[in-house]
């Protein structure tokens, strides 16, 4: 890790790799440093998360000794987006060093700008291609430097990220038969979410 | 864009395209110059979807991923979710698990191995194939009591412990007394010995396919040197499993990061040499010997040690339903397990296994909440699809056909 010490790194473990936190106009230079001297050949997966809800629950058990548990049909109360995305979406890379045999994950926060960008990888590893491509149809981040950023997973002509959390898992558009136009069209969605099992965050200690 | 090119659409809805599979194509005359393959006909969301469900309700969305090898899918999400609450299965789990994974893999390779032979022309190997999958389909209900999506593994352990007895064929009008005699051969004893008959006869079963491809002339000409890919590339593409190893990279997750019981088991990393389809038709032969032998082994070894199949801890597992009738504890545990789930603690993991495809790796990124927060999978066509367009420039239309086969893809888990 000698020549990594140049950056600006937080290393740490997650459950099951070492993990290093990296600043997003850094990324370029750390990933090919990663490649070239740290050996790691391939680029498993691109994973983009979406921050916005994180911690949040249906049910606050502490509090509900007085109120009772409501039945947790109104859908989660998304905050107002905030314009500059400020720690809203990270990627995570995974990172495979076959002659090493190691793991890597590289945590890399998106630019706080409208679309979040985060450098592409592309011409390091040529299999964040597709990665790339799926994590700005799903997700809306703009990987700068990307050749052939287009939508990969979902419908021609859809609008939207559907993975971000914003983004209601019905979705927004419907499709019908009209009998009257005597065609296909879209119309807002009829149908709403209802957990069948309530969000809770419970300590492991409880 | 030159004149004389032209622009071919292939699939959505063509049999050689293995499923949802799109491909514009640009020719100049019959060779590829361009390939832009359409995915996502078959995207459902699955990911989004594991956000609003408990996590034990997503494990048989797991089987849906990649659709003809089900349990390694589940595997691998079970062990991301076991790493997150830093519980082990007991041993007797991980044997049938490996067992399972294994049986698993030579039904993936032998529908891999008939429909990239149907594709390219081989037309009986196809049925020779799918004889042979229905044995183990019937391992499969056995055990789960569904064929395909069997959501058999769970954190902690397995479903249930191995059947002690085969189900059986029934004479009725249409079958005799003496047909039924026959069809149960194999059926008199417990799941294992059902199995070890299964594997006794499977390896000359593999001679049979080998006479009938390896040495072939028309099977050559359609595969060898076709979709070469150097071991270079491989690595830069994200190839894993029989992709990479068929390029000359010995990398299996079963040796090189061992997880369950692997490195307590005798097997061999077949590699080869050239990376075109005929090493990796090779390489797949070889690795279908290879889980043969595992099988085996796993066999003897459950025969001889039983034991629990599933941890004991209450708070990840339902309690038997005989306890719930006269114990309090066991009642709320129960009650608790089913409105609610477990809940996981803050962190985030990914956990890859060798999945008959390469590497199936789950990102599970968890807020402490009995959902999960985030849920990623790796599938590991869709790394492989990603290539077809660097292996099949310069080639010849039939040999699309070829390069397809041979990389192995479920629209299941590309789609997700």
């Amino acid at each position: 890790m000698t020549k990594l010490g140049a950056f600006d790194i937080e290393a740490s473990m997650n459950q099951s790799n070492p993990e290093i936190k990296v600043k997003n106009d850094q990324l370029i230079e750390i990933a090919q440093t990663l490649r070239e001297d740290q050996h790691y050949e391939l680029l498993l997966d691109v994973i983009a998360v979406d921050y916005l809800t994180f911690g949040n629950a249906d049910w606050k058990t502490n509090t509900a000794t007085n109120t009772g548990y409501s039945r947790a049909v109104q859908p989660t109360i998304i905050p107002e987006i905030d314009a500059t995305f400020e720690d809203r979406f990270a990627v995570f890379y995974q990172l495979l060093s076959v002659s090493t045999n190691q793991r890597l994950t590289v945590k890399v926060f998106a630019s706080e700008s409208n679309p979040p960008t985060v450098p592409s990888v592309i011409g390091i590893w040529s299999s964040a291609d597709w990665f790339e491509r799926e994590a700005f149809d799903l997700m809306g981040i703009h990987f700068e430097g990307h050749p052939d950023l287009r939508r990969i997973l979902t419908d021609y002509g859809f609008i939207g990220h559907p993975f971000r959390k914003d983004f209601p898992t019905n979705g927004n558009l419907e499709v019908v038969y009209d009998e009257e136009k005597g065609e296909v069209v879209y119309q807002p969605v009829s149908i709403s979410t209802r957990p069948s099992v309530p969000r809770v965050i419970r300590d492991q200690d409880d | 864009m030159t004149e004389s090119n032209l622009k071919l659409n292939f699939g959505p809805q063509h049999p050689a395209a293995h499923g949802v599979l799109r491909l514009i194509m640009e020719m100049d005359g019959e060779v590829i110059t361009n390939l832009d393959p359409h995915i996502g006909l078959l995207h459902r969301g699955t990911e989004k979807l594991a956000e609003i469900k408990p996590y034990n309700h997503s494990i048989g969305y797991m089987d849906r991923m990649d659709y003809v090898s089900m349990m390694c899918c589940e595997h691998s999400y079970v062990l991301a979710i076991e790493s997150l609450l830093k519980i082990e299965p007991p041993k007797r789990a991980q044997y049938i698990r490996v067992m399972f994974d294994e049986i698993t893999r030579i039904m993936n390779h032998l529908l891999w191995l008939g429909c990239h032979g149907l594709d390219i022309g081989a037309m009986a190997l196809f049925l020779y194939c799918f004889r042979e999958r229905e044995d183990l389909y019937d391992a499969y209900e056995a055990v789960s009591g569904a064929r395909m999506h069997a959501t058999y593994y769970r954190p902690g352990g397995v479903y249930r412990d191995l059947p002690e007895e085969m189900p059986q064929y029934k004479a009725n009008k249409f079958i005799s007394e003496k047909k039924v005699k026959k069809l149960n051969y194999n059926r008199e004893g417990t799941l294992l010995d059902f199995i070890e008959d299964f594997t006794d006869r499977f390896p000359s079963l593999v001679d049979e396919y080998e006479t009938l491809l390896t040495d072939n002339r028309i099977w050559k000409q359609r595969t060898v040197d076709i979709g070469v890919v150097t071991p270079e590339r491989a690595m830069q593409l994200g190839f894993t499993g029989p992709m990479l190893r068929g390029s000359g990279i010995e990398w299996d997750l079963r040796r090189n990061q061992s997880y369950e019981v692997y490195d307590e088991l005798d097997f061999l990393i077949p590699i080869g040499v050239n990376g075109d389809c005929y090493d990796r038709y090779l390489v797949r032969i070889e690795e279908m010997r290879q889980s043969n032998l595992i099988i085996q082994q796993c066999i003897k070894w459950l025969r001889d040690n039983k034991g629990p199949v599933m941890i004991e801890d209450h708070k990840y597992r339902a309690p038997e339903r005989e306890s719930m009738k006269h114990d309090m504890e066991s009642l709320i545990y129960h009650f608790k397990h089913f409105t609610e789930g477990y809940s996981v603690p803050e962190g985030n993991t990914y956990k890859a296994i060798e999945h008959p495809k390469g590497e199936f790796g789950v990102f599970l990124l968890s807020d402490g909440a009995n959902k999960p927060y985030r849920l990623k999978v790796r599938a590991p066509s869709f790394a492989h699809l990603a290539a077809i367009d660097e292996m099949s420039k310069g080639h010849m239309l039939a040999d699309v056909v070829s390069i397809i086969g041979t990389l192995d893809i479920v629209f299941g888990e590309i789609d997700r």
